[in-house]
């Protein structure tokens, strides 16, 4: 049953993708989506099955891939709870990604390429949540790099999608060097790169130290960093997350896909499923929660501030990755895979919701340029209303709470729970992610859904509406410059130009999307409405034990401690994500001069913000510019100086001057050519004298 | 009395004759192949003189033999002169430089 699962999305890939343009969109779309769904049938069976605790885990061998001395290598499929978890993560969202793409690039001109891709994407995340062993792993780890990288730059005619697609292609390559070291290290110290056996010897390698870099370093310490090194490259966290928000080039599904549910989600993915090695490394584990809470709170900072729809939604992601790393880091692995669990529906659903308000606005991406889309896409508009009481976590506890309530809380809790430095510094970083998270989120709802229509000054719209049949959806490339004002400022307040539109809707109708675009949209605000209330007790309640089948480390004592601390730390998230509506309504819903005084005010800090802390151009001053400058010397100086110049050029100067030169004494003058021969001739009897 | 250096130094004189002959002369082909002709009968006259001298008749054996050879040499090369003339309309030795690479 596995097999088929996986292999599915990878027949359909080929098909779709070698056949392309000769078997057409609507096969190619059947094909591709009709496997996926498959996929999906029969990846929940498996999760309902451990679910129910009639099912336990297996290895399916497929076939042998390397068999080199000690080191040996198989395709083989394995099935615990915890890949099952990732199982219906992934082809769930998958298949619904696929259907929404139905409608989303209805009008692109080359589908079978982007469903071959998506497709491709499922196959190789599938192969790497049922890797056995790290290769494996590092085969599906790969695999999803390369197609995320093809989709990022699926609109490969736009500059701005290249230039993203490669960012995020090497800021990976930097993570995955980190990944491949700890591979190798791994293999050097254990002897093997089989998950179970490496996680059974873990243990016996306590205090165990290696030489690494002149210095002797704790061996598990060095082998957890560099692996969460890779965590981190792919879960974009803090350092290594530039490419996130740029990866937002690439269609709305794939952000939906790739960069909000599954393929970011593998770093967390893996510090779980080698959870008993991260666990003999206390200083490992520091590390990871000390990260995870930095990203937290930086990327919901950053958040607050954006004002392109889905770099909202892209900072968040990041933000909750950073809570899915710190739930790691402070020992509630369980936790943090409820966590990705939730999120992956309550944030696919963000970004397809996202995707259906930029569809009805003409490919405007502009928060603000929305406003009072409430009435005009309903569907849409509930939906996202699903999504964002999910990610703010609203709920009453013993009663009923949205998806984020049960896993961003316990994840909360957790890190109070640990008692630690790491885990206090973790818990305060969490509740102000918390009200930030808050705060942006209802930023979103509030600038996009509510207030008066402000898509006058857009000209995505205004393109729209010159255009007689109204479709602008093939011109990607369009931008405007956005007016610079504080966030959530309307720009048709200062723009007198827009003053005498009605009601400043340029006569625009937004339309709700299809319905292949609702259907998503829908199933996924079950998900998210509910999946936090139905598996928080088997993911992080009483039947957590029987439920993980010691497939990830569980922590006991960390499952009872959360249940005794004090009522107000309990409290806390659920305080804090009241006050962050509470700002948010009032700053964007009854006082709408409040954020341009604030940035009026802090201008320093907004810039700061808005400029995301200047990571890019610190990485610019840092690698870029250092990097190019390296480039341009080793190409001017030592291959077209040096190598060049004396290497092929120079040999060929050589010959063209010597035939110059020997040209000019072939004068076709006899008797030159008799004095030559005569002085020749005088030379050589000379020299036969001499001798 | 006449020695051999005497018939040596005629020999030179006239290969150097000869040979200045060739590469001096810019007016025309025949005056290079009588300035061969010269070459060719200074090295004649070295020959019979050293046989006279040596007492040894292979030189002057040697030396009709040559005659032959430069006879015939002359026939060729005025026969090549006499075609090239009719192709060019001229023999004159600056404009023979069909060889110029």
């Amino acid at each position: 049953m596995i097999v088929p699962l996986v292999f599915l999305p990878l027949l359909a890939a080929i098909v779709a993708g070698l056949g392309n343009r000769a078997i057409g969109n609507v096969a190619a779309k059947v094909i591709t989506t009709g496997c996926l769904f498959a996929s999906c049938a029969l990846a929940w069976p498996i999760f309902l099955g451990f679910l129910s605790g009639s099912d336990t885990a297996h290895v399916v061998k497929v076939l042998s891939f390397i068999s080199s001395g000690d080191l040996q290598v198989d395709w083989a499929l394995r099935v615990d709870t915890l890949t099952a978890v990732m199982l219906v993560v992934v082809t769930s969202v998958s298949s619904l990604v696929h259907l929404y793409s139905w409608g989303y690039m209805s009008e692109d001109p080359s589908q079978p390429r982007f469903f071959a891709y998506l497709s491709l994407f499922t196959f190789a995340m599938l192969m790497l949540v049922t890797s056995d062993n790290l290769i494996q792993m590092f085969f599906g780890w790969e695999g999803v790099g390369l197609a995320s990288y093809l989709l990022i730059g699926f609109w490969y005619e736009k500059p701005s999608a290249q230039a993203a697609a490669i960012k995020a292609f090497v800021v990976n390559r930097v993570g995955d060097f980190g990944f491949s070291l700890g591979i190798f290290g791994t293999f050097l110290v254990f002897g093997t790169v089989s998950i179970p056996a490496i996680l059974a010897a873990s243990p016996g390698m306590a205090g165990a130290s290696i030489g690494f870099l002149g210095g002797r370093v704790d061996v598990m310490t060095l082998l957890c960093l560099l692996l969460f090194v890779g965590a981190m490259g792919k879960s974009a966290q803090l350092g290594l997350h530039v490419w996130l928000p740029d990866a937002m080039e690439g269609p709305t599904p794939v952000s939906a896909l790739i960069h909000a549910a599954t393929m970011v989600t593998a770093g967390v993915f893996m510090v779980c499923r080698l959870s008993p090695m991260f666990e003999v490394s206390p200083t490992a584990l520091t590390v990871v929660t000390y990260v995870g809470a930095a990203t937290a709170l930086f990327a919901a900072t950053v958040g607050t501030v954006q004002t392109d729809i889905k770099r909202v939604i892209a900072y968040s992601t990041c933000s909750q990755l950073g809570y899915m790393f710190f739930a790691a880091g402070v020992g509630a692995y369980n936790t943090a895979m409820f966590h990705l669990f939730t999120h992956a529906f309550f944030k696919a659903l963000l970004f397809l919701g996202a995707g259906s308000v930029i569809h009805a606005m003409h490919h405007e991406q502009d928060m603000r340029f929305y406003g009072g889309l409430r009435k005009s896409i309903p569907l849409t508009f509930w939906a996202m209303m699903a999504g964002t009481l999910a990610i703010t976590g609203v709920g009453i506890e013993e009663v009923f709470g949205f998806a984020g309530f049960y896993s961003k809380d316990a994840i909360i809790e957790a890190a109070y729970a640990r008692g630690t430095t790491a885990g206090g510094i973790a818990y305060f970083v969490g509740i102000s992610a918390a009200l930030l998270t808050s705060f942006y989120s209802w930023r979103l709802v509030y600038l996009t859904f509510f207030g008066e229509p402000r898509w006058a000054a857009s000209e995505h719209i205004q393109h729209a509406m010159h255009d007689a049949h109204g479709h602008g959806h093939d011109d990607h490339g369009a931008h405007h410059d956005a007016p610079d004002e504080g966030a959530g400022a309307e720009p048709h307040a200062h723009d007198p130009g827009a003053e005498h539109v009605a009601h400043g809707t340029a006569g625009y109708h937004p339309h709700e999307s299809p319905i292949v675009m609702l259907i998503p949209l829908i199933v996924l605000s079950i998900g998210a409405i509910f999946a936090g209330f139905v598996f928080a007790p088997a993911f992080i309640g009483e039947g957590a034990e029987a439920f993980w089948q010691g497939s990830l480390h569980l922590n006991e004592h960390l499952i009872h401690a959360m249940h005794g601390i004090p009522e107000l730390a309990k409290l806390m998230p659920s305080i804090v994500m009241i006050l962050g509506l509470l700002i948010a309504t009032w700053a964007y819903m009854l006082d709408r001069s409040i954020p341009g005084r604030f940035v009026s005010t802090f201008g320093g800090l907004y810039k700061f913000l808005l400029n995301k802390w200047y990571f890019d151009e610190l990485y610019d001053l840092i690698f870029v510019r250092p990097a190019f400058a390296l480039g341009r010397l080793l190409w001017k100086r030592g291959d077209q100086g040096t190598i060049d110049r004396f290497g092929p050029n120079g040999a060929a100067a050589l010959v063209q001057m010597t035939s110059v030169a020997s040209r000019k004494l072939q004068s076709g003058y006899v008797y030159t050519y008799a004095l030559v021969m005569l002085l020749g001739l005088a030379a050589a009897a000379t020299w036969a004298m001499a001798i | 009395m006449i020695g051999l250096q005497h018939y040596l130094t005629v020999s030179a004189i006239l290969f150097v004759t000869g040979v200045f002959g060739i590469f001096l002369n810019r007016k025309n082909l025949i005056i290079i192949l009588m300035a061969i002709e010269l070459i060719l009968l200074s090295v004649n006259i070295n020959l019979v003189a050293f046989s006279a001298f040596l007492h040894d008749l292979v030189g002057q054996v040697f030396a009709m033999f040559v005659l032959t050879v430069a006879a015939g040499e002359a026939a060729i090369g005025l026969a090549i002169l006499v075609i090239y003339f009719r192709g060019r309309g001229t023999i004159s030795v600056d404009d023979v430089n069909r060889m110029k690479g």
